[in-house]
């Protein structure tokens, strides 16, 4: 099995209109066995960034902080919170400089930028940065989620409509994946407000 | 192969763990604690190499002892269990320990808590955890009798049931386990189950 595939975890992130959604799911596994179901991989950066952090969870912990600490240094000293793009760029590097031992983690960014226009990005485990217009999946059921994206996103969806695309997209991928699932974590952020949601699918 | 399990009561938190040190095929003692009280109010339960085991849990203790003499104040259970998970993932890219560890403690402010830290430095705050092959058994039985809030009397039955579990469905089963409970009134211990005792020495 491969060291991505050992916890488990599902990762998406959406375009509306001038707004974003990030979804994940639940389970925290040690293969076959699971741990527990209420495990978050979605952090807040800050009010209007959100990085999610798919494949191995003691990378993604150690990673999120490490996170955590450049971007609090860079409050103190820029006196202002880090653009999206900005903070895809640092998460970049800092993969990067673990190129020949690398974090075994798939992040997956999204925020909102100048004017309120939504950014979402993912990269793989050593910072290749892969920026996407409509939607971006990680994890170990990517694949399905692919499949579900591609077929259920429209262009400039509402957040009400964007919550029910992201989480049917959601449900449906996990249910094919063994290792993720146990229910989902939806966060819908428009410049106004954060709506954090908690999905109950198969509880299996 | 060694059986760790816990779960968080009403006001206080259990944690078991089989007392059987075995090198391949030899017993070299059944009555060989890996709870280790780390303070007042905490346990540590690990299991793993057995090395590792004493060296890293005498590390922690004595680190969190430390804290307490210069900061005049013990650490409370989650940052305990944060410096625990901080070690283990400094250690992972250059000598790791095989350990897994159940944190249990007791803080005034929050009170019982259980952390699961696995060796490879993965951290969740859970009701119930188990490690080992036992897990497969004390896992399930956990999830079919655990309700929040269990009295102790609930808990130790649930406890028993489990190691009842373990003895008549693993087959290299370890007879005897010991119990450990953390509560506002500190961390001690509650009984051992004994099913084999320590041949006794002939005096010469």
């Amino acid at each position: 099995m491969s060291i991505f595939e050992y916890n488990g975890s599902a990762l998406v992130a959406m375009v509306g209109k001038n707004c974003f959604a990030i979804a994940s799911d639940r389970r925290l596994g040690v293969q076959l066995q699971t741990i527990a179901t209420d495990f978050q991989r979605i952090s807040k950066i800050h009010d209007r960034v959100f990085l999610g952090l798919s494949g191995l969870a003691t990378d993604a912990q150690t990673l999120y902080q490490r996170l955590v600490f450049r971007h609090k240094l860079y409050q103190l000293r820029e006196e202002r919170d880090m653009k999206p793009e900005t903070f895809a760029n640092l998460v970049s590097a800092i993969l990067y400089e673990k190129r020949f031992g690398p974090y075994f983690c798939q992040p997956v960014i999204a925020g909102l930028g100048d004017e309120d226009k939504p950014f979402i990005c993912t990269m793989d485990s050593i910072g290749a940065k892969e920026l996407a217009k409509d939607f971006v999946v990680a994890g170990t059921a990517s694949e399905s989620l692919y499949g579900a994206c591609e077929s259920m996103f429209k262009e400039d969806m509402e957040p009400e409509e964007l919550f029910e695309t992201v989480s049917q997209a959601l449900l449906s991928s996990v249910d094919r994946d063994c290792l993720s699932g146990w229910g989902g974590h939806v966060y819908v952020v428009t410049p106004t407000e954060v709506k954090e949601r908690i999905l109950k699918g198969r509880m299996d | 192969m060694e059986c760790v399990f816990g779960l968080v009561g009403n006001d206080f938190a259990v944690v078991a763990a089989d007392t059987s040190a075995v090198h391949s095929i030899l017993v070299h003692k059944s009555n060989e604690d890996k709870i280790m009280i780390l303070d007042s109010h905490k346990l540590i339960a690990a299991s793993g190499e057995s090395g590792d085991r004493v060296q890293f849990t005498e590390y922690i203790q004595k680190n969190v002892a430390l804290y307490q003499f210069r900061n005049g104040i013990p650490l409370t259970t989650a940052a305990a269990a944060n410096f625990t998970r901080g070690e283990l993932a400094t250690a992972l890219r250059k000598n790791p320990y095989f350990v897994n560890i159940l944190l249990a403690g007791y803080d005034k402010e929050t009170g019982p808590s259980l952390y699961y830290i696995d060796y490879i430095a993965t951290l969740h705050k859970v009701d119930k955890g188990a490690f080992g092959y036992g897990s497969y058994f004390s896992l399930a039985m956990m999830d079919r009798h655990y309700h929040s809030g269990m009295t102790v009397e609930e808990a130790i039955d649930l406890v028993d049931k489990c190691i009842m579990e373990i003895r008549s469905r693993l087959v290299v089963a370890p007879p005897n386990f010991v119990i450990k409970i953390v509560d506002k009134d500190g961390a001690r211990e509650y009984a051992w189950r004994e099913s084999v005792k320590d041949a006794t020495v002939a005096s010469a």
